[in-house]
């Protein structure tokens, strides 16, 4: 087994009725450590009431170099968006 | 595509913020470099996954990497004055100064992991003495006063340099830099209105503070490094946008910002070829040694054996720490694991 202790990502809630977000990343050797670590090296003012840390290893991400075929699809597709829609000024606010 | 990503390791392809040990190889025929360029120059921030030049990857490891190793043997010279801070209040100010040091040490540390090295790595390079930390803290403190004097100088030249770099281009650098921006403003502050209760004081406290303003006004020009013309780095990274000022641009804002505010203080900054320059808008000042400069950033300053030593003590006597808590994680683990079959 290596001897490099373990990353794990850093996930922090400001506040109640917002997301998670991530917010970097931490070395422990377990969740306890790794929680314990993720409040003092990111919670020191007060950023956040809720943790989450996940092992790093365990994280499954798109591949950046095949970031064309995986987000492009979305990009041809305007009308999607309300503002491909001409609806006249007299119908009002839509 | 989605790709699993396999653990902590060589070749291990992730993904996420943990790339050490990826394998990461370009050929970087002119064609790559341009569009590079081209990235660059259009203000598009680099992640860590993304193709860029071998020299980038290189550069922003030995800078981050450095910039770490400063956050965190600059931990040193302040905790050499927690146990004698004259106050609770200022204690308290102090012990979370240099907690903050701590943690800026590690969002820099995790930003220079994006690129492929490791924190062990890096750790080891700065034990054997192969990677170098700021010049300023090869520097010892001597009085109380110096607390002061480094929070204000010190901490200030560290945020003139440290803002620009906010807009870095590469994506965890920049963002690293934008949390420790946030919070090294305290800490200016404080040692700010440490030197200024000082000031105010009886004529043993002023002349303290003079001395401490006196030591380390040279040291903390020289925290901008060597002059443009000797800096070796300084081109290219400006290029890529690593860097957005130079050297000497740099050192002459933090003369122009605190050469006010030593006279608010009432003290005297020790260069007698300070003057205010009307037609330019700028202080003009003096040369700092660089005989000196070059001297303690080859290793010979005044604290850089005993602070390299500190550090090779932490290393070492927490190692046992490390690795019980690798056992204790790996028998829980297979505890754990056992259960699950039984119970199958």
């Amino acid at each position: 087994m290596s001897n490099e202790t373990p990353l794990w990502e850093v996930f922090i809630r400001p506040r109640n009725g917002l997301a998670h977000r991530h917010c970097g990343s931490v070395h422990a050797a377990d969740a306890t450590l790794a929680l314990q670590a993720a409040r003092d090296v990111y919670t020191r003012r007060g950023e956040g009431f809720s943790v989450w840390v996940v092992p790093s290893a365990a994280i499954t991400a798109s591949d950046p170099v095949s970031k064309s075929e995986m987000f492009e699809p979305a990009e041809t597709k305007i009308y999607r968006h309300p503002t491909f829609y001409d609806i006249p000024d007299e119908v009002g606010h839509m | 595509m989605l790709i699993q990503s396999s653990g902590i390791g060589k070749g291990a392809r992730m993904y996420s913020q943990g790339l050490i040990g990826a394998s990461h190889e370009e050929t970087e025929t002119p064609e790559f470099l341009k569009a590079f360029q081209r990235r660059i120059d259009a203000e598009e921030k680099i992640e860590p996954n993304d193709p860029m030049p071998e020299a980038y990857r290189k550069t922003l490891i030995r800078q981050i990497g450095q910039h770490a190793h400063s956050e965190i043997v600059g931990m040193l010279p302040e905790g050499n004055w927690l146990t004698r801070a004259p106050s609770l209040k200022r204690k308290a100010i102090l012990l979370s100064k240099v907690q903050d040091e701590g943690g800026h040490g590690l969002y820099l540390y995790a930003a220079a992991e994006t690129l492929g090295v490791s924190r062990e790595e890096m750790t080891e390079q700065l034990l054997a003495g192969r990677a170098k930390f700021s010049s300023i803290f090869n520097y010892p403190t001597l009085s109380w006063a110096d607390i002061g004097a480094i929070g204000w100088l010190v901490d200030g030249a560290a945020i003139m340099n440290q803002i620009p770099l906010c807009r870095c281009s590469y994506g965890p650098y920049a963002r690293a830099m934008i949390r420790i921006c946030k919070e090294e403003s305290f800490h200016q502050r404080q040692g700010y209105e440490i030197m200024l209760t000082l000031c105010r004081g009886t004529a043993a406290q002023k002349a303290m503070a003079q001395d401490a303003l006196d030591r380390l006004w040279w040291p903390s020009l020289m925290m901008f490094g060597p002059h443009d013309s000797d800096s070796a780095h300084g081109e290219q990274s400006m290029k890529w946008k690593i860097k957005r000022f130079t050297n000497d641009e740099l050192r002459q804002k933090f003369v122009d910002a605190t050469v006010p505010q030593a006279e608010f203080l009432g003290l005297t900054v020790p260069d007698p070829e300070l003057r205010w320059n009307e037609a330019t808008g700028h202080y003009e000042f003096g040369a700092p040694d660089w005989d000196e400069f070059w001297r303690v950033v080859k290793g010979g300053g005044p604290m850089t054996r005993d602070r390299v030593a500190a550090r090779r003590k932490a290393w070492e006597e927490g190692a046992w720490v490390r690795e019980a808590a690798l056992a204790h994680a790996a028998k829980r683990k297979a505890r754990d694991a056992a259960a699950k079959t039984a119970a199958e």
